[in-house]
């Protein structure tokens, strides 16, 4: 889309798209372009010996059940964080919505963890979940629940969404209380002298009226999980135990960066660029209006 | 609130303090670990309640000596580099993105839509997945250990560009038309007009790259080999790397108490410019 | 002849400008060793650098193993290799496979004019690292092995004696459980542990080829009946809380340290943590024997890492490297390094003077190790390993043992599944190594 009126063509424009032209170019394009041969080959980790085997590296990726596997684990592991991250913000915002006095106080209680590395807040759940020594691990085996992420899959798993839902819940909770503090007071007041209790208005008129907010928000929060808690998983669970905690992107880094398996890698990359780009694309046709971070 | 429900307005508190709690309490941990000594942070369960060690482990971490018996760089240093790094990173992201969607949005110019969709699919593809062919080719240009090296290949990606684009198709067409009739040129149209419109909106993505900046983790640990360029947060996955021993969480815990700090401080101070500049590309 | 003043001046300064082309020449050495280790690798590269002025190491921590092995890699391809680089025992096969980016120990004396006497170095250590005509191609520096920890105070309060058998371990076990400890044994690096040293421990072969020494056209074997029994029973005892899993490596370390469970089997290179953490009286002692497999261990094999030195630098950085690594094998550095880590001392001299300053007197138990790996003259099966892709290699029994230590799966199952999915990683690396 371009501006109606706008400036006639000149060289100025192309000054201003070179550098972020040149960087793509350098950073991005010729990257993905390396990866994308890399895919069609298997090679030693050092570059000696090398084979062109054309989509063998693709085949086996999808004859693996492991892979389809990961694909849907990841799926699940997106939608549980969107969801708990998504449920808990909501729930937060609504009530600070009700406060008139302090909600700016709250709100600065509610946004620090968005600032804490993915690294760093992997390690103070594991931290506080360690099995021996983690406060949490030992209040959970009073009440009687043996807990071990490093054997139990499942309870790896939960590890890994709490983390990940409790550096987003920040992010959506800012959202959320700005939309529904856009919401007219009026309409709610009206609802109120109606006879509508809290959680009644709660429910009929403010959830409905932030629904494009849980949209966009929803999006973003999947692909957060989706590509952006490698840090959490890496420093939480390194995806075990028995891989149960392998993500899509997770897989790319362990296989190319720890196996040395560099096609294999490569082409797992490529499967999830062309994903990211359908998905971008898809975006761009449906939600155009909404900006994505 | 036109009603008087004193009983779900004190519910309503409640349930704010304990949502304040519940996201607080691994900082609190962090906290709470940085006040104690070794030995007690070596026995089960770690403690819930500060002690009295958190100068003690405050010296120790600005003088390098996180871990006993390696030298690290002290922690000002270590933050010093993050830093270097998350303002690079975050005013390079600025520049170059509000460059181009000025271009893109207010120019018309063969290849124009070429250029977009060039800029478009990168949006969204972490580094982590590339992260060895780009290896390659920072290496190839003789930028490892370098500050551009750690900096600008992170810089590739196309949101801060997409999100000016909107914020720029928001602006009335009735500005430039009037700025041309005034005789403003593009560039005085960027400076007085642009600029002080998108200023909520670079606060906002300020806080956002700061953030993506100084918590990277992945690629500086692979590009810089040259210790004096570490950055805070790969120093504190080393310090939890001990692999054969306890680690030494008062220290570890203290570095990443300090590390948190400039980050919070600048998504607490900036909020409002924060929300304000991201919901409003998005009404 | 006569040199005026203006010459002597001249002089001077040229002196002065090329002075700095003349100084030491550095050497870039990567390593995994964190913690202690690390200052002790510290104090070894000082040493050298004050010993001599013509080179200087520099020691660059650059995370764990794989981290430091893939660095390595990837700093070699865009051509900014270090001159050494440590790597883990399981990297020996992919690192021996790049045969244009590796400087073989031995061929680097020669070309180097050192004097070099392999001989010199402990059989059990150097023959995981030679190449089939005996050569050594990387030179053994941190060395440990599993041995058995025990928890001197639990077993005595049990009444039980310290386990030379599994019959041994799993009764020792119920013991500590009655007498009220968490769980009776546990162990880390399970693929090396149970799957790697249970094999050369009981002379087993884990794949065919002699363990891979003898061809990258090797398969896995190691679902064999006697490791399955194994495996299962120690399942089994998980589910009856004699036995505990806490992780793929270290991560069960607290279960032992902190007096939740009484045996632990995992290497010998945990001693120097242990002296400073650990307040009970605790030993160490060797693996347990599995007699309805063997009636005598063998001996068990290796792991940590070794040094490879990296082509690609100038000759005259090489003549350091290799006073470097000679160095670092005389025997004081090598007592110390031994006495503080735990590690094996990786020549005979080292441990020779180990023994004359009484440490192993004063310290019992400590050359467990070193007894354990020199046991028997070691056998094909017990050797060592050498299989291609052997990290992921790793992971997939870690996968398949920790769905064996849920029940997801019995014991033939995750080691059918196990050898199944190694074997087509080897032939992936059979492919590209060629």
């Amino acid at each position: 889309m371009i501006k109606r009126v706008h400036f006639p063509s000149s060289p100025l424009p192309y000054l201003l798209v070179a550098p972020q032209i040149a960087i793509t170019i350098v950073f991005f394009i010729w990257p993905a372009g390396q990866a994308m041969y890399q895919s069609f080959l298997i090679e030693d980790a050092f570059g000696f010996g090398r084979e062109f085997v054309w989509f063998e590296n693709f085949e086996i990726l999808f004859e693996d059940p492991l892979y389809a596997d990961v694909f849907i684990r990841t799926i699940f592991f997106s939608v549980m964080v969107a969801a708990l991250s998504m449920f808990l913000s909501l729930i937060l915002a609504g009530f600070a919505d009700r406060v008139v006095k302090g909600a700016t106080i709250y709100r600065t209680l509610l946004i620090w963890p968005y600032a804490v590395a993915p690294v760093l807040a992997g390690a103070l759940w594991v931290f506080m979940f360690n099995p021996s020594v983690g406060i949490i691990a030992y209040w959970l085996d009073l009440i009687g629940v043996d807990w071990n992420h490093f054997l139990n899959g499942g309870q790896a798993m939960a590890l890994i969404v709490f983390a990940a839902s409790w550096k987003q819940i920040a992010y959506n909770f800012l959202f959320y209380l700005a939309a529904m503090q856009a919401i007219p007071k009026s309409m709610i007041e009206a609802a109120a002298i109606d006879g509508a209790g809290p959680a009644k208005r709660f429910w009929t008129i403010i959830f409905p009226l932030v629904s494009p907010t849980t949209f966009f928000l929803l999006v973003i929060n999947i692909v957060y999980a989706f590509f952006d808690t490698f840090g959490i998983i890496h420093a939480v669970t390194e995806g075990g135990p028995a891989g149960s905690t392998v993500t899509l992107v997770y897989k790319v880094y362990s296989d190319g960066f720890i196996g040395l398996d560099l096609g294999g890698s490569a082409a797992q990359s490529v499967i999830l660029m062309a994903m990211v780009i359908g998905l971008t694309v898809i975006q761009f046709r449906y939600v155009e209006r909404r900006v994505d971070y | 609130m036109v009603e008087n429900r004193p009983f779900f307005d004190t519910l309503t508190h409640i349930i704010l303090i304990l949502g304040v709690i519940l996201i607080a309490f691994p900082i609190w941990i962090t906290f709470v670990a940085a006040t104690h000594d070794l030995a007690r942070m070596s026995q089960a369960p770690i403690p819930i309640w500060p002690g009295s060690h958190f100068f003690d482990n405050l010296k120790l971490a600005l003088e390098g000596k996180v871990v006993s018996g390696v030298d690290m760089l002290p922690v000002w240093k270590m933050m010093f580099n993050s830093l270097i790094m998350a303002l690079m990173i975050a005013i390079g992201k600025i520049i170059i993105s509000i460059l181009s969607a000025y271009a893109i949005v207010y120019f018309d110019f063969p290849f124009r839509m070429g250029f977009f969709w060039m800029i478009f699919i990168t949006l969204m593809l972490p580094v982590e997945v590339r992260i060895l062919p780009t290896f390659e080719v920072v290496a190839s240009l003789g930028m490892l250990n370098s500050y551009l090296g750690l900096t600008v290949p992170l810089i590739a990606s196309a949101t801060a560009t997409f999100m000016f684009r909107q914020v720029f198709l928001t602006i009335p067409d009735e500005m430039l038309e009037s700025a041309r009739i005034d005789g403003a040129g593009p560039v005085r149209f960027f400076f007085d007009m642009l600029l002080p419109l998108s200023r909520t909106n670079i606060a906002a993505l300020f806080v956002i790259l700061f953030i993506y900046g100084w918590n990277q983790y992945m690629w500086p640990l692979l590009i810089t080999t040259d210790s004096s360029l570490s950055t805070v947060v790969v120093s504190i996955k080393e310090m939890l790397d001990s692999a054969e021993r306890t680690p030494e969480w008062n220290t570890i815990m203290m570095t990443a108490l300090l590390a948190m700090l400039p980050p919070i401080l600048v998504i607490v101070s900036m909020q409002k410019l924060f929300v304000k500049g991201l919901t409003e590309t998005d009404k | 002849m006569k040199l005026s003043r203006k010459a002597l001046l001249a002089a001077t300064i040229i002196a002065g400008l090329t002075a700095p082309a003349m100084a030491a020449t550095e050497i870039q050495w990567w390593h995994a060793m964190g913690g202690v280790n690390g200052e002790l690798v510290n104090e070894m590269a000082e040493k050298f650098n004050a010993s001599q002025s013509d080179y200087k190491v520099v020691p660059v921590y650059k995370g764990g193993y794989a981290d430091t092995m893939t660095a390595a890699i990837a700093a070699f391809r865009a051509k900014e290799q270090p001159a050494i680089v440590q790597v883990f025992e399981v990297g020996t096969a992919t690192m021996m496979a790049a045969k244009g980016a590796i400087y073989p120990i031995s061929q680097l004396m020669k070309d180097t004019g050192e004097e070099f006497d392999q001989s010199a170095y402990l059989p059990a250590v150097v023959s995981y690292y030679q190449s089939p005509e005996g050569d050594l191609l990387s030179m053994p520096f941190n060395s440990s092995t599993p041995v058995m920890w025990y928890n001197k105070d639990a077993l005595d309060k049990a009444g039980a004696n310290v386990p030379t058998t599994w019959d041994e371990v799993e009764e020792a076990a119920q013991k500590l459980v009655d007498s009220g400890m968490d769980c009776g044994y546990s162990f880390g690096w399970q693929s090396w542990v149970m799957m790697e040293n249970y094999s050369a421990w009981h002379n087993m072969p884990s794949g065919t080829k002699e363990n891979g020494f003898a061809g990258f056209d090797t398969e896995f074997t190691f679902n064999n009946d006697a490791v399955i029994n194994r495996l299962q029973k120690i399942a089994d005892d998980g589910k009856k809380g004699l036995f505990k899993y806490g992780g793929r490596t270290g991560e069960s370390r607290p279960l032992f340290v902190n007096g939740e469970c009484g045996l632990w089997m995992n290497s010998s290179a945990y001693y120097g943590g242990f002296v400073k953490d650990i307040k009970f009286n605790f030993g160490q002692t060797m693996l347990p024997l599995d007699t309805d497999v063997a009636d005598k261990p063998q001996n068990s094999i290796i792991g940590g890492a070794t040094l490879w030195v990296l082509q690609g630098h100038e000759s005259e950085e090489y003549k350091g490297v290799a006073k470097f690594l000679k160095f670092i094998s005389t025997p004081e550095i090598q007592a110390k390094w031994h006495q503080t880590t735990g590690y094996v001392p990786i020549t005979t001299a080292a441990y020779e003077l180990s023994k004359e300053q009484g440490y192993y007197k004063e310290n019992p138990g400590t050359d467990t190790a070193i007894k354990q790996l020199s046991l028997n003259t070691p056998t094909p099966n017990s050797r060592g390993i050498r299989y291609g892709n052997m990290v992921q290699v790793r992971d997939v029994v870690n996968e398949e043992m920790e769905a064996l230590w849920a029940g997801k799966k019995d014991a033939k199952t995750a080691m059918d599944d196990a050898v199944k999915r190694g074997n087509a990683l080897l032939r992936k690396f059979e492919r590209s190594a060629k």
